[in-house]
């Protein structure tokens, strides 16, 4: 079993519709959406949800209002700011915890010299398995304001190797979040091979750059595609040499697609919607040449 | 008046609204400070070529174990939420990624073993772009504290009449950390499928976080599409539609200001600023 | 001597879970008393972060000699070196078939974490 991740560090390069592309390419395989912030994966297709379950994420405070004594211990030693009390200007109630910007360490739940404080387990959202057209799809959604540490992240990849194993299907492709932070570095470790989809932009190299530094330092060896790539000729260039001084393979440079938005708005892929448009066909040329790098390779994965 | 400029989807313009509001601003004349808060990968300053007069390390406190003084009694692991210690027999391990600098183990240690120690979380680089004051951070790779980077970010003092602040994408704590205590939201969207399903998730916050805010609609079209009907249908506000230009998008990418590739933007924004300055400042 | 395996099930039939911090069980064996206990590592599949290092402290207050997992990541490493208990590679398969590995000589030591790389 090969896993597939599309990163970008920049957002908005186009990660999920090359993932779609993949998707409508690929024989065998399990889709992982772990952009759990803002997943759209699942917006290319009509996919039919087969199971869903709750996910809950360390805990939150809660202060009883009728045991609180208001001695103003908690807010003292909250070091993130969440607690506030009868003297703040917009409370009239004893103290109380923001939950969004409790960071759920309990020392105010350790510390109340009442008890007053309960310390629940913290539901940040949901995942879910699904059915689409080309294959099971793997997704989530974390709530709003909700930490997004990459333990998220990680239940989706980990329930997309599970039911790639069950099925027996060969490729798990992942559907990478933006940026450079903990939920980035949930997807990318362990991974056999990274496809980093960048936009010919000053911020798409510099973010770039970052990315690969990531792939580099977890092992994950990283394939590059530029897309959107006409819209500079400058800086194109300019992300080719960065890739030929790293040593990074550019597998593809896709042009600039109007249809793009409009398979996105007919709920499907590039492929899907327009096979014959000079983008598609850079699309297939880079999954075959994806394939082509991966065959013969070690399939087994624990 | 603190302006944040946020967005649900990555890559719909945030920076370029962020960065050409606050020129806008600057040019007219007003005092001005813009604040990279999208310290994991920030861009700001990759269009207004800032000169920086100050640049330092920013760090958290991370529990450092006078080992002979530990009597390894546990407290300090047992209190521990994120798994950052280890007591054992011999020794107590702290392993600082994982600690979230609640203080929890240093207060609760009976011999004062522990103390706070700062590991590093980034740095904040401050300075200016001609008129418009400018302040960065940007986070140490592999550092998970992304709020309290930010935190600091904001934390630095500004004497200007107009802060804007560049959010990260998305809607998770990095960005409740940066929209807290701003007078008015920006949400930057794109006419697309994906635009709108994460305008939807980014109003859903502004609305959790009782902020008021308004919408711009960046590489829009020339006939109205899903996301104007949903923006009528919520009952918001538009401020502005900037309508996609090849020649503009190119300028951009290179690093250009899009009000100086094309007046029309230049008025737009100017008009967005007008807008702004004549909305209340909520007290 | 007491050993842990990292087990998907609670019973020496059950499978070797590649993973240790995250795995479903951790199967402590006695061989002095021939007696093996399987405790539910649901803190461990559930935590944030820091898996490894919950696990490697439970192993630590078992009083075990050894570990035999498929991986160990550096954090959990630290604390099991620091604490004199041996890691060994276990093979996939059977608990029990890794006992019996165990008893052959057959499972080197690990002198470095060779952790799968989540959190």
């Amino acid at each position: 079993m090969m896993e597939l991740v599309i990163c970008s560090g920049k957002g908005g390069t186009g990660k999920t519709s090359v993932v779609a592309a993949f998707a409508a390419l690929a024989e065998d395989f399990v889709l992982a959406d772990c952009d759990v912030d803002a997943p759209n994966l699942h917006l290319v297709s009509e996919p039919t949800l087969e199971h869903r379950a709750s996910f809950t994420a360390g805990h939150v405070a809660r202060i009883d209002p009728d045991l609180c004594v208001g001695c103003g211990d908690c807010r003292e030693l909250c070091r993130f700011d969440a607690i506030s009390g009868p003297d703040d200007p917009n409370r009239t109630a004893p103290f109380s915890v923001a939950p969004l910007r409790c960071e759920g360490c309990g020392v105010c739940v350790h510390f109340c010299p009442i008890g007053a404080i309960s310390f629940p387990a913290r539901t940040c959202g949901e995942w879910f398995i699904s059915e689409a057209p080309h294959g099971p799809l793997v997704h989530a959604t974390l709530d709003v304001g909700a930490e997004n540490s990459g333990k998220m992240v990680t239940r989706v990849r980990e329930e997309a190797f599970r039911l790639a194993g069950s099925l027996n299907v060969p490729w798990v492709l992942v559907d990478g979040p933006p940026g450079i932070g903990c939920p980035v570095t949930a997807a990318l470790t362990g991974a056999d091979l990274a496809l980093l989809v960048t936009e010919p932009s000053m911020s798409g190299l510099h973010d770039l750059e970052r990315i690969a530094d990531l792939a580099a330092h977890f092992g994950v060896p990283a394939l590059v595609c530029i897309n959107k790539f006409d819209l500079s000729p400058l800086l194109t260039d300019r992300i080719e040499a960065f890739c030929r001084d790293r040593e990074l393979p550019l597998i593809g440079r896709i042009p600039f697609e109007p249809k793009v938005n409009q398979a996105q708005a007919a709920r499907c892929s590039l492929i899907d919607y327009a096979p014959r448009c000079e983008a598609a066909h850079v699309l297939k040329a880079m999954w075959h040449a994806i394939e082509r790098r991966t065959a013969g390779t070690s399939l087994a994965k624990g | 008046m603190r302006i944040a400029v946020a967005s649900g989807k990555g890559g719909t313009g945030k920076t370029t609204v962020a960065v050409n509001l606050a020129m806008a601003a600057a040019r007219s004349g007003r005092s001005v400070h813009l604040f990279d808060c999208d310290v994991e990968a920030p861009n700001a300053h990759l269009f207004l070529h800032p000169r920086y007069q100050r640049i330092w390390a920013v760090t958290t406190p991370t529990p450092v174990v006078d080992q002979a003084a530990c009597s390894h009694c546990g407290a300090c692991a047992d209190l521990c939420e994120f798994n950052a210690l280890a007591c054992l027999p011999e020794a107590t391990l702290v392993f600082p990624d994982l600690c979230h600098s609640c203080g929890g183990c240093w207060l609760v240690c009976p011999r004062q073993a522990i103390a706070p120690k700062g590991r590093s979380l980034g740095e904040i680089s401050n300075g200016n772009s001609g008129a418009l004051n400018f302040t960065m951070g940007r986070l140490r790779l592999g550092e998970t504290l992304v709020p309290a980077l930010i935190r600091a970010v904001k934390a630095v003092p500004s004497q200007a009449q107009w802060i804007f602040l560049d959010a990260p994408p998305g809607t998770t704590c990095p960005v409740v950390e940066t929209l807290d205590g701003v007078d008015f939201v920006l949400l930057v969207t794109e006419p697309t499928a994906f635009g709108l399903h994460d305008l939807d998730l980014a109003v859903s916050l502004v609305r959790q976080m009782d902020l008021p805010f308004g919408v711009i609609i960046n590489r829009a079209e020339l006939t109205p599409g899903p996301v104007e009907r949903y923006c009528r249908d919520q009952g918001l506000d538009i401020l502005a539609r900037i309508p996609f230009r090849r020649s503009v998008a190119a300028a951009c990418a290179e690093g250009g200001l899009a009000m100086d590739a094309d007046p029309a933007v230049g008025r737009t924004f100017r008009r967005v600023f007008t807008d702004l300055t004549s909305r209340e400042v909520v007290a | 001597m007491k050993l842990v395996i990292p087990s998907e099930g609670p019973n020496p039939t059950d499978s070797v879970d590649p993973r240790f911090g995250r795995a479903k069980f951790l199967i402590l064996i006695d061989t002095k008393t021939e007696t093996h206990m399987a405790l539910d590592n649901a803190a461990g599949v559930d935590a944030q972060q820091g898996a490894g290092v919950l696990a490697a402290r439970k192993v630590v207050e078992l009083g075990a000699d050894a570990l035999l997992t498929g991986h160990c990541g550096p954090k959990a490493f630290d604390i099991l070196t620091a604490a004199g208990v041996k890691v060994h590679t276990a093979p996939t398969g059977s608990v029990a078939a890794a006992l019996r590995a165990m008893w052959e000589g057959e499972l080197p030591c690990l002198t470095v974490p060779n952790g799968l790389g989540r959190h």
